[in-house]
C-alpha cells in the first residue's frame, strides 16, 4: 500500500517533464496510475474476502511510537474504487479537455499528487497520518482551483477554499488529539473498537465534525464550493463533486458505528445534513450557471449522506454507502458533462444554451439517464440509493424520524426539481424567464452552430451513465461492494441487500411523492423562480466570509499599528524595561551577594580604570564619530582583561571584533549626521535617562549575583578533561565552540547569515528604487 | 568628494594584506589545539579586506576580491550543514567529531578532525558577513560619496 501511495507522487514529479514533450497525452500516462490502483484494488478485495482486512505499518516517528498504519478493509475498497475508478476517467477526459495549454504539467502533476492523497486518505488508519492525507488533499484542491492563476476569481476562490477547509482540518486535529489521547491510541481501527468516553470525548467529536463538515461543504461552511467551481471542470468532476467532498462523509461513516451514541453526534450531524440538503437543492433552483447549479446540488447530496450516516442505524448506514457510490458517479458524469458544453460551446449559461438536445441527441440521451439517477428515477443506480435512505429513514424509532423523513422528502423533489432544470437547461430551449432584465443575457443565445464533440471526450461520460444504468437494472452486481464496506463499517454482515422491486413499500410511496413533487416544481418553474426571487434576503454565508476576512485583517493591521509603530526609543525602552523588571524582582529577592576582592593584579586596576574613563566619555560625547572609537576602547580594555587572565582565545576575538566593529560603525555614520542631534531637555528623554541608568545597574548587579549563585559544581573542569581524550583537541575554547557545542555555532552562523543579508536588503532598499535590480 | 590616496596606506596595506590571510588561514588550522579558530580566523580576514577598503574604497574591495560575498555565506554554510550531515550518514549524531590522522612522509604525521571542515564554514560565514556589509554601507555600487581616486 505504501508503494501505492508512493506512485502518485513519483509518476507526478516527471509529468511537468513529460509534458513538455509530449503535451496533453501526458494525461493518459498519468491514468495508468489511479488504473492500477484499481488493478491493486481487486486484487487486495479478493484478499480480504478471506481473511480479514490488509494492514501495513511503518515506523513513522519512532521515539514518539508513532506509528504510520494503513488498513484496507471493504469500505476503503469502496471509497478506493470511487477515487481511483474515477480517477482514470477523469485523466482520460482530461485528455480532450485540454490541448496546448502551458499548465498541464503542472496540472496533471497536482492532480495524480490529490488523487495519491486521497487514495492515502482512504486507506489511512493511524489518525494523524489520515490528518496528513486530509490536508495534502485541501492543499492540493487550492493548488488546482487556482491553477489558471491570472484569473483573479480562480485565486480568491482557492484561497477561500483552503482557508475554510484548513481552518476545519486544524479543528479536526485538535478532536484527533483529544481522542488519541483520551483512548491511548491513534489506531483508528483500535479507537473504534473501544471508544473511550467522558465529557472530553463530546468536545473532541464536535472539533473532528467540524473538520467533516467544512471539508464536505455542509452549510454554513459550504461557501467555498461554489466558488470552486471556478476550477477547470476536470478539477470540479474529480474533486469537488466525487471524491475530496466526500472526505468529510467518509470520516462520519468511520465514526458512526462507534459514536453515534454520544450525546452530540446525531444532533449535530443530522441537523447540520438536512439543512444542507435543503439549502443546497433550493438555491440550486435559481442558479443559472450549470456548475453552480451542480455544485449547490452537491452540497445537497452531501448533505444528505451525513444526515445518513449521522442517523447510525444499520439500515441508513447501508444506505449512505450506496448513496456514497451512486453520487460519485452521477456527479461526476455530469459535470464532465457541463466541461463538454462548456467546452464546445464557450458558455454554461442555461439562458443562452438553446436547443443543443436537438443537435447532440445522443449526449442528451446520456445527460437524461445521469440526471435521472440523480433524481432517483427508476430503474437507476440513484433511485435504489433513494429508496435506501428513504426506507432506512422510515424505520430509525427515533422520536425525530419522522420530521427527518419529511425534511428529506422535500429535499429530494427540490433534487428532482434541479435535475430536470439542468436537463432542460442544457439540452432544451432556452427558458422564457418572467424576470426582468434579463434580456442582454437571453439575446446571444447559443446552440445553432456548436460543434459536435469527440467520441473519445464523450466516452468517460457515457462509461459512468452504463453503469448508473447497468447497476440500476442489475443490482447484484454492486450489492457484494456496499454489503462488504457496511460490513467492515458495522462489524456485522448485511442481512439486507440492494433490489430494484422490494414491493409496495412506504419508501416507494415516498419516491413517488417526491417524484411528483420535483416534476411540479419543475413544471412551474417560472413561479418558483418568481417566489424564491421576492422571499426576504438571508444573510448569505459568502457575505459571512467575507466579513470574517475583511474583519481579521483588519484586526490584524490595528495590531501591527500598535505593536510595530516604528519608534526605535521606544522599542528600545520596552525590550529595556522588559530586562529589567522580569529578571529584576527575583535578583533582588533571592540574590546573594558573593564574597568580594578587590582585584587580582594591579594591572586590572589601571586596565580597569582606563576603561570606566571610556565608558564615561562615551556617554557625552558630542560627535559620534568619537563616541564610537570610545565605546571601541573600552572593548581594547575588555581584551586586555581577558589577556591579564590567562584567556588568548577570548582576547583575540575580542579585540577582532571591536576592530571589526568600529569600522562597520563608520561606514554606518556617513549616512547620519556626525553630531548626535542636540535638542532641549523634554521629560521622554528624562526617562530615556532612567531607563539607560537602571540597565546599566542592572547588568552589573545581575554580573555579580551571578557569580555568587552557583549551586552545581562547574562543568568547565569536565570539558577540559574531555576536549583532549574525545574531541583531540588542545584548545578547549575552540573544542566547545565546534564540538561540544557545536550546534549552537550552527545556529549562530545561521543567525549571523541571515541577519547580513536583512541589513543588505535593508540597506538597498533604502537607495533610490531605479539603482536596486527590478 | 575627491580625496588624495594616501601612499604611506597604500603601501602598508599592500605589504599586510597577504600577510594577514596567512594568518587567517593559520589561526583557523591551529584553532584546535592553539588559540585561534574558524572564527577568529574569519574576523582576521575581514580585517584584511577591511585595510583593502579603507585604503582604495569600494574599487580596490571589489579588485582585490571577485566572488561575490553570498558566495562566501553560502559555501560556508553548506561546508558546515555537510559536515554534520556527514557524521549522521555514517551513523553517528549529527556534528559528532571524527579524528583523523595521516602520515605525510617527510612533514610528518598530521592529525586533525572533521570539525576542522565546520571551523572552515564558520570561516567562511563571518569572512562573507563582513564583505557583505563592506559593500552594502560602503557603497559598492560605484554611488560612493567617498570613493577615493588614486
Amino acid at each position: 500500500m505504501f508503494v501505492l501511495i508512493l506512485a502518485f507522487g513519483c509518476v507526478a514529479a516527471v509529468l511537468p517533464v513529460l509534458a513538455a514533450r509530449i503535451g496533453r497525452r501526458v494525461f493518459y500516462v498519468a491514468a495508468a496510475v489511479p488504473a492500477a490502483a484499481c488493478i491493486w484494488g481487486i486484487w487486495a478485495y479478493g484478499q480480504i474476502s478471506d481473511s480479514g482486512p490488509l494492514i501495513e505499518q511503518a515506523a513513522w516517528v519512532p521515539q514518539l511510537g508513532l506509528t504510520l498504519g494503513l488498513r484496507f478493509d471493504g469500505f476503503a475498497f469502496l471509497m478506493l474504487s470511487l477515487v481511483a475508478g474515477i480517477g482514470v476517467l477523469v485523466f482520460l477526459y482530461a485528455g480532450s479537455y485540454f490541448h496546448t495549454e502551458p499548465i498541464i504539467g503542472r496540472f496533471a502533476a497536482t492532480l495524480l499528487l490529490f488523487s495519491g492523497s486521497m487514495v492515502g486518505l482512504v486507506l489511512a488508519d493511524n489518525l494523524l497520518a489520515l490528518f496528513l492525507f486530509w490536508e495534502l488533499t485541501s492543499i492540493t484542491s487550492y493548488l488546482l482551483i487556482s491553477i489558471e492563476d491570472e484569473k483573479t476569481a480562480a485565486r480568491s476562490g482557492a484561497m477561500q477554499a483552503l482557508l475554510i477547509t484548513g481552518m476545519g482540518g486544524l479543528a479536526m486535529l485538535g478532536g484527533f488529539v483529544l481522542l488519541g489521547e483520551a483512548a491511548g491510541t491513534y489506531s483508528m481501527a483500535e479507537l473504534l473498537a473501544r471508544p473511550p468516553s467522558g465529557s472530553v470525548v463530546n468536545f473532541a467529536l464536535v472539533l473532528v465534525l467540524i473538520g467533516a463538515f467544512t471539508k464536505s461543504a455542509q452549510v454554513p461552511f459550504h461557501s467555498w464550493l461554489p466558488r470552486a467551481m471556478n476550477a477547470p471542470t476536470p478539477v470540479s468532476s474529480y474533486l469537488h463533486s466525487a471524491t475530496m467532498v466526500t472526505a468529510g462523509v467518509y470520516l462520519v461513516a468511520r465514526f458512526t458505528p462507534a459514536f453515534a451514541d454520544y450525546s452530540v453526534w446525531r444532533p449535530l450531524v443530522i441537523s447540520f445534513g438536512l439543512a444542507s440538503m435543503l439549502i443546497g437543492a433550493y438555491r440550486s433552483l435559481r442558479q443559472h450557471d450549470l456548475k453552480l447549479l451542480l455544485a449547490y446540488g452537491t452540497i445537497s447530496q452531501l448533505g444528505l449522506m451525513m444526515l445518513l450516516f449521522g442517523v447510525g442505524t444499520r439500515e441508513s448506514i447501508f444506505a449512505g454507502c450506496t448513496l456514497l457510490l451512486a453520487h460519485g458517479i452521477f456527479k461526476a458524469a455530469l459535470f464532465m458533462l457541463v466541461g463538454i458544453i462548456d467546452h464546445q460551446s464557450k458558455t454554461r449559461d442555461l439562458r443562452k444554451l438553446d436547443r443543443l438536445g436537438a443537435q447532440w441527441p445522443v449526449v442528451a440521451a446520456a445527460a437524461g439517464v445521469v440526471a435521472a439517477s440523480m433524481a432517483g428515477i427508476p430503474p437507476l443506480f440513484g433511485f435504489l440509493a433513494k429508496e435506501e435512505a428513504l426506507g432506512a429513514l422510515g424505520e430509525t424509532g427515533f422520536a425525530w424520524g419522522v420530521p427527518v423523513l419529511i425534511g428529506v422528502v422535500i429535499g429530494s423533489s427540490f433534487t428532482v426539481a434541479y435535475s430536470a432544470r439542468f436537463v432542460w437547461g442544457a439540452f432544451g430551449p432556452r427558458p422564457v424567464s418572467m424576470i426582468p432584465n434579463q434580456d442582454s443575457v437571453r439575446s446571444e443565445a447559443v446552440g445553432q452552430q456548436v460543434p459536435k464533440p469527440s467520441k473519445i471526450f464523450l466516452a468517460p461520460v457515457f462509461v459512468l451513465a452504463v453503469l448508473t444504468l447497468l447497476f440500476g437494472l442489475v443490482p447484484s452486481l454492486i450489492n457484494p461492494v456496499i454489503t462488504r464496506a457496511y460490513a467492515s463499517l458495522v462489524g456485522v454482515r448485511a442481512e439486507h441487500h440492494l433490489a430494484l422491486w422490494h414491493g409496495f413499500t412506504q419508501a416507494l410511496a415516498l419516491s413517488a411523492v417526491a417524484i411528483g413533487a420535483g416534476f411540479a416544481l419543475f413544471w412551474w418553474r417560472l413561479r418558483v423562480e418568481k417566489l424564491q426571487d421576492e422571499m426576504p434576503k438571508v444573510p448569505s454565508a459568502q457575505r459571512g466570509y467575507d466579513r470574517t476576512v475583511k474583519g481579521l485583517l483588519e484586526g490584524a493591521d490595528a495590531v501591527t499599528g500598535f505593536v510595530q509603530h516604528g519608534s526605535l526609543p521606544i522599542y528600545l525602552g520596552v525590550i529595556l524595561l522588559t530586562m529589567i523588571v522580569l529578571p529584576g524582582i527575583p535578583l533582588l529577592r533571592d540574590g546573594v551577594m558573593p564574597d568580594l576582592w578587590f582585584a587580582d593584579s594591579p594591572m586590572q586596576v589601571v586596565v580597569g580604570l582606563i576603561m570606566i574613563v571610556c565608558a564615561c566619555a562615551a556617554a557625552v560625547a558630542r560627535r559620534r564619530f568619537a563616541a564610537v572609537l570610545l565605546v571601541g576602547a573600552v572593548g581594547y580594555g575588555m581584551a586586555a582583561l581577558f589577556v591579564i587572565q590567562g584567556a588568548p582565545d577570548l582576547a583575540i576575538t575580542q579585540l577582532l571584533i571591536e576592530t571589526l566593529g568600529v569600522g562597520v560603525f563608520v561606514l554606518a555614520f556617513r549616512h547620519l549626521p556626525a553630531d548626535f542631534v542636540r535638542s532641549k531637555f523634554r521629560r521622554s528623554q528624562g526617562a530615556q535617562i532612567a531607563i539607560a541608568l537602571l540597565a546599566g545597574v542592572f547588568v552589573f548587579l545581575f554580573t555579580l549575583f551571578a557569580i555568587g549563585a552557583r549551586t552545581e559544581p562547574s562543568i568547565s573542569g569536565e570539558y577540559l578533561d574531555k576536549a583532549h581524550s574525545q574531541a583531540g583537541g588542545n584548545n578547549v575554547v575552540n573544542v566547545i565552540v565546534v564540538d561540544f557545542r557545536g550546534f549552537d555555532t550552527m545556529g549562530e552562523i545561521v543567525v549571523l547569515a541571515v541577519a547580513v543579508l536583512g541589513v543588505a536588503a535593508l540597506v538597498r532598499a533604502k537607495r533610490s528604487p531605479a539603482e536596486v535590480e527590478p | 568628494m575627491t580625496q588624495r590616496r594616501s601612499v604611506i596606506l597604500d603601501l602598508c596595506v599592500q605589504a599586510e594584506f597577504h600577510t594577514l590571510l596567512l594568518l587567517s588561514l593559520y589561526l583557523l588550522f591551529a584553532g584546535h589545539n592553539q588559540p585561534g579558530g574558524g572564527f577568529a580566523g574569519g574576523l582576521v580576514a575581514s580585517c584584511a579586506f577591511g585595510l583593502r577598503y579603507v585604503a582604495g574604497g569600494s574599487s580596490a574591495l571589489s579588485r582585490s576580491i571577485s566572488i561575490p560575498a553570498t558566495t562566501f555565506l553560502g559555501v560556508g554554510m553548506l561546508f558546515a550543514i555537510l559536515t554534520g550531515c556527514v557524521s549522521l550518514l555514517t551513523g553517528h549524531e549529527f556534528l559528532e567529531s571524527a579524528i583523523f590522522s595521516a602520515d605525510l612522509m617527510v612533514l610528518g604525521t598530521v592529525k586533525t578532525s572533521s570539525v576542522l571542515f565546520f571551523d572552515i564554514g564558520v570561516y567562511l560565514v563571518v569572512l562573507g558577513m563582513s564583505l557583505l556589509l563592506l559593500q552594502q554601507l560602503g557603497g559598492a555600487d560605484g554611488t560612493d560619496p567617498d570613493e577615493v581616486q588614486p
